[in-house]
């Protein structure tokens, strides 16, 4: 059971990681193992038990935000061999408190949905069902996206010519 | 762990396809056909219908021209009896439009001299552009013809049949305006976006009359355009809880950029290859 945990500790360190990297254009490098506690994952795992937690505590140089970590909620299951929707710690970061929940499918994590990050104020961001990160690698050059048109904040006529718009309206314009 | 999404899908089958573009009420206007019969006389007609009735609703409703309704109301030359029809409906939507966005909309906005006119401009738009793109819906008719309008970066679209490909409908990346956040697939109805990406801070908070600025971008899709125009201004009014209130919507879907870039969806909002 605890290398398990450990496991799904190790697991949950990167997607810290990943959710945090659209912050991390603050300027700052990232730290080691952004995270302070955990122990939510499963029933018999607490922070002390949990090696990973104490050094990771440790490494974090950066003042911690002034808002405690919101309690995490308790774990509805935690059966890594079977089927289980795990809720991650609330971990501070940096950037301020990002939680996860991780699906568990067969003792294998099929899905991780960030349940919580920090907006770029620090501020805890809170997603819930009504919200589905938009990932970055959906992001395309529109060059790439073969679209056939372009929504978005009001184009003006003075800013028509340089607008994707124009582009497209090109390419079939009638010339009678 | 979510894995890497395919790229982009191949290109459907060519059908001819022909544009048509007019600066209309301050905005690019274009119009995109699709289909066999794009070079018809019946095509360019219903295009021409179109253009000619976006810009009578101009003559009607603009507040950069001295002369309309809207502005002859404004100085109060006129009630609202003695405008055209149009501006007693588009009243009317605006109370319905302040009522479903809970205050959020509202055309009673600052004048330039200071006090507060009548601005329907956020509503008319999309209500003239729905209105008007019923010309081309009509041109069905054996083979018929897709159609997407996009007016200033509001898109209402209509495919002929089952067998059309879905309008593939890019949502600019406030943040890069080179770039796209996800591509809506879209067979009928509207995309609108709102945000301050072009104009600065225009979209102004009723509650405070500062530009709201806690979401860069919101886009809305569903049926009418109006109201994904309507939903999209509001969520950008409404700033941090956006994405729930839109979640709320029955048959409207969002999604919402925030300053840092980030962008984030309601669970149904339609994305090409996600």
């Amino acid at each position: 059971m605890r290398r398990i945990t450990a496991w799904l500790l190790g697991t949950v360190s990167g997607v810290v990681l990943l959710v945090s990297y659209h912050t991390s254009t603050m300027g700052s490098a990232l730290p080691p193992a952004p995270t302070t506690a955990a122990g939510e994952v499963s029933p018999p795992a607490t922070a002390a038990t949990a090696p990973l937690a104490g050094a990771a505590r440790s490494a974090i140089a950066a003042p911690a935000p002034a808002t405690p970590a919101t309690p995490a909620t308790p774990a509805t299951s935690a059966v890594p061999s079977g089927d289980a929707v795990v809720n991650g710690a609330a971990v501070s970061t940096r950037w301020g408190i990002v939680q996860v929940q991780i699906h568990v499918q067969n003792g294998q994590i099929v899905d991780v949905v960030p349940l919580a990050v920090p907006d770029s104020n620090g501020h805890d961001f809170r997603v819930n069902s009504y919200a589905v990160p938009v990932l970055h690698d959906e992001v395309l050059a529109a060059q790439s996206a073969n679209i056939d048109t372009v929504s978005g904040a009001t184009v003006t006529s003075n800013g028509y010519i340089r607008s994707l718009q124009s582009a497209l309206d090109a390419a079939h314009l009638s010339r009678s | 762990m979510t894995g890497g999404r395919p790229g982009p899908e191949p290109p459907a089958p060519t059908a001819p396809r022909r544009a048509w573009v007019e600066q209309i009420m301050g905005m690019p206007i274009s119009v995109h056909l699709r289909g066999p019969g794009v070079g018809g006389a019946a095509a360019s007609a219903a295009v021409a219908a179109v253009f000619a009735e976006l810009r009578a609703v101009d003559a009607v409703f603009s507040t950069y021209r001295a002369d309309s309704d809207v502005m002859r109301l404004n100085r109060g030359e006129v009630d609202l009896a003695g405008c055209h029809a149009d501006v007693g409906a588009v009243v009317e939507l605006c109370d319905l439009a302040r009522l479903r966005t809970g205050g959020l909309f509202d055309p009673e906005l600052p004048a330039p001299d200071g006090g507060t006119w009548f601005d329907p401009s956020g509503l008319v738009k999309g209500w003239a552009v729905e209105r008007a793109a019923a010309h081309l819906a009509g041109l069905g008719g054996a083979g018929g013809l897709d159609f997407c309008l996009n007016a200033g970066g509001d898109v209402i679209v209509g495919t002929a049949d089952d067998g059309s490909p879905a309008w593939r409908v890019g949502i600019e990346d406030p943040t890069d305006l080179s770039r796209i956040v996800c591509v809506v697939p879209l067979r009928a109805g509207g995309v609108a976006t709102s945000g301050r990406a072009h104009r600065g801070g225009h979209i102004v908070d009723p509650r405070t009359g500062a530009p709201a600025s806690a979401v860069l971008a919101a886009t809305v899709t569903g049926p009418s355009l109006m109201w994904a125009d309507v939903y999209a201004t509001a969520a950008v009014v409404r700033g941090a809880d956006a994405l729930e209130w839109l979640d709320s919507l029955a048959g409207y879907e969002g999604l919402v950029v925030e300053p840092d870039g980030r962008a984030f969806a309601t669970p149904g909002f339609p994305r090409a290859g996600a």
